[in-house]
């Protein structure tokens, strides 16, 4: 039908509206980490203020060193989290998905058992300080992130959805094991890895639950945990700036407050389009064949 | 001569070399035969015991009188009187009760606004649009929470909040404190999920309803059916299946609290705590602020097991009327 009828009008205006909604917080925040701070002061947080200044984000370039070694530590952490990750899922995924390993059901319930029930909050804070991986880097590695039941399943489940011929013809090569895995179905099953790859990524990036139950050392902060202790701790204004504060000069503490976060957010946009399409692959994939 | 029984059972008198004095199949014997694969699957069941089942011997603490002091093997035994506690104080059936409304609240808003959303979505012609609005729908969904809660003080602080300053100043209507106003909170914390979560709804919903098979639909438009019989009599019927499941998945987690949401959001704010604790935050208060280690573990360990009940409950009834959709 080709007439574009009243319908159509609102449902596109509706439907506008809302993901316009989806995008206000993000604009007004950029707005007001460009806005002159006494603006800020007398007429609040809006999204054509009276007065622009880029006074927030100078400081942030000249003497944000604590933004930077969040970045860079998070950065790390993430590249390094995700490969791991990713790896040890595959491995995983592979050895459940060997037809000759006759215990893989039961080591699939192994798996899965986990995923209904665990101790609880105490004792994987206790499992921690007994691990003794609290204030260091492993802190931000090891729990919770580095590995996850639920994307192991999704990949085993690509693996087994791949012709056993091609672990027939392998063996009859000779190959052994690891060999037919990281020759063959690791690079067969990119697609799923990416997805995961994908999954665990944002779960390293945005993670902060592990900084506040088991880092106190300030240098160790991941970029959201800096940005959470931002909010309640004026000490942590301070020491984004070095430069410390001049007598007369208003200190940008609302406008910098929102050009720090957008400064952390800035990657994931620039990222965005460009990852969205592997993302909602993965969710398709994840959810549809369950 | 053998009987076509022994024949086929293999029974005596065949020389079977493999399988005579054979060995009882074990892991071990399932290890040696493929030791590679076990290799490989060897970090992440390493990873899954320490964290998964080490986690559970320490729920002992929940019966005793811990301190990390005395340690879990010298502390004293105390039964079932750390629960006892927390039933008898009235924070058990707050928290409960806020950890279980908020969840159904956010379920039911977010499975209207997600398949109300993938419908409209799906009679949008222009290709164009609907993928630019498809983004940006999804966008929030990768934000962390802390940077949300940043989002929600920008439109709800007193002094300088958006909605204070420029939206209820234009109506001519006086500022509300909204961080000293409980009431309103069930109303914001749905808004702010909806505005989270929606993308991935829509995302899913939206990809099923692709799915479905167009002869269904032209043959009721020979039929003489327009737009909106088509929607309330096929569309709406034939996303019921994966709607039920996904919301039985969601009821599994019913007595899971988001604590990344609710702690970045309310913080330790004492004036909103009685609409807005959820178990996950009260335990990581009586753990952290408090120092209660035994009460903490006690709270979790209930709700671990209401979880699993529930998560155990929702399957079998998914199991039962949707065999393909049940989790286990």
């Amino acid at each position: 039908m080709k007439k574009t009828n009243i319908f159509d009008w609102l449902n596109y205006g509706f439907i506008a509206i809302t993901s316009l909604l989806c995008a206000l917080p993000m604009v007004l925040m950029v707005m007001v980490s460009i806005t002159d701070e006494r603006t800020i002061q007398k007429y609040g947080y809006d999204l054509l203020p009276k007065m622009y200044s880029l006074d927030a984000y100078k400081r942030i370039f000249t003497s944000g060193d604590m933004i930077v070694r969040s970045y860079i530590l998070t950065v790390l952490i993430t590249v390094v989290g995700t490969f791991l990750a990713v790896l040890i899922t595959a491995m995983a995924a592979f050895a459940l998905s060997n037809k000759k390993v006759r215990y893989r059901n039961g080591w699939s319930l192994y798996f899965f058992f986990t995923m209904l029930f665990n101790g609880g909050l105490v004792p994987w804070y206790l499992i921690n300080r007994a691990l003794h991986v609290n204030d260091s880097i492993f802190a931000l590695l090891i729990p919770n992130l580095l590995f996850n039941a639920f994307n192991m399943f999704l990949v085993r489940n690509y693996m087994n959805s791949l012709p056993d011929e091609l672990r027939e013809s392998a063996i009859i090569d000779g190959a052994r094991d690891t060999v037919i895995a990281f020759k063959i179905y690791f690079p067969l099953s990119i697609p799923v890895l990416a997805a995961v790859g994908l999954f665990y990524g944002m779960g390293y990036w945005n993670d902060w639950w592990n900084a506040i139950m088991l880092i106190s050392d300030r240098k160790l902060y991941p970029l959201q945990y800096m940005l959470f202790a931002l909010q309640s701790n004026m000490n942590m204004m301070t020491d984004l700036q070095k430069g410390g504060n001049m007598v007369g000069v208003i200190v940008p503490q609302e406008s910098l407050k929102m050009a720090t976060v957008v400064v952390t957010v800035g990657p994931i946009i620039m990222l965005y389009p460009f990852l969205q399409r592997y993302f909602i692959k993965g969710l398709i994939m994840g959810s549809v064949k369950g | 001569m053998k009987t076509l029984t022994q024949t086929k059972l293999n029974l005596s008198g065949s020389k079977d070399t493999r399988n005579k004095g054979k060995k009882k199949y074990t892991l071990i014997t399932d290890i040696f035969r493929n030791p590679f694969s076990y290799l490989l699957l060897l970090p992440a069941a390493l990873y899954t015991f320490i964290y998964g089942y080490m986690s559970l011997p320490w729920i002992a603490i929940a019966f005793q009188k811990y301190s990390f002091r005395t340690g879990i093997f010298k502390s004293e035994w105390v039964g079932l009187k750390n629960f006892k506690f927390f039933f008898a104080s009235t924070n058990a059936l707050t928290v409960t009760w806020n950890t279980v409304y908020l969840n159904i609240l956010f379920l039911i808003t977010g499975t209207v606004a997600a398949v109300l959303i993938a419908i409209l979505m799906n009679e949008i012609k222009s290709k164009w649009f609907a993928k630019v609005t498809q983004s940006t729908l999804l966008f929030p969904h990768f934000i962390s929470w802390v940077v949300v809660s940043y989002f929600v003080y920008l439109f709800f602080s007193m002094d300088e909040g958006f909605i204070n300053l420029q939206v209820l100043k234009t109506l001519g209507i006086p500022a509300v404190n909204w961080y000293q106003t409980p009431l309103a909170w069930p109303a914001i914390l749905t808004f702010i999920k909806l505005w989270k979560g929606t993308g991935i709804g829509v995302i899913i919903y939206l990809a099923t309803i692709s799915g479905f098979d167009s002869e269904v639909y032209e043959a009721s438009t020979i039929d003489g059916c327009n737009r909106w019989m088509q929607i309330k009599c096929i569309t709406i019927p034939m996303l019921a299946p994966i709607v039920t499941m996904m919301t039985l998945l969601s009821i599994g987690g019913i007595f899971k609290g988001d604590f990344g949401m609710m702690y970045t959001i309310i913080k330790d704010n004492g004036v909103l705590l009685p609409v807005t604790d959820v178990i996950d935050t009260y335990v990581f208060r009586a753990l952290r602020k408090v120092g209660d280690v035994s009460n903490a573990t006690a709270v979790g360990l209930y709700q671990s097991i209401v979880g699993f009940a529930f998560v155990y409950g929702s399957n079998w009834i998914a199991k039962k009327y949707f065999s393909e959709g049940a989790l286990f």
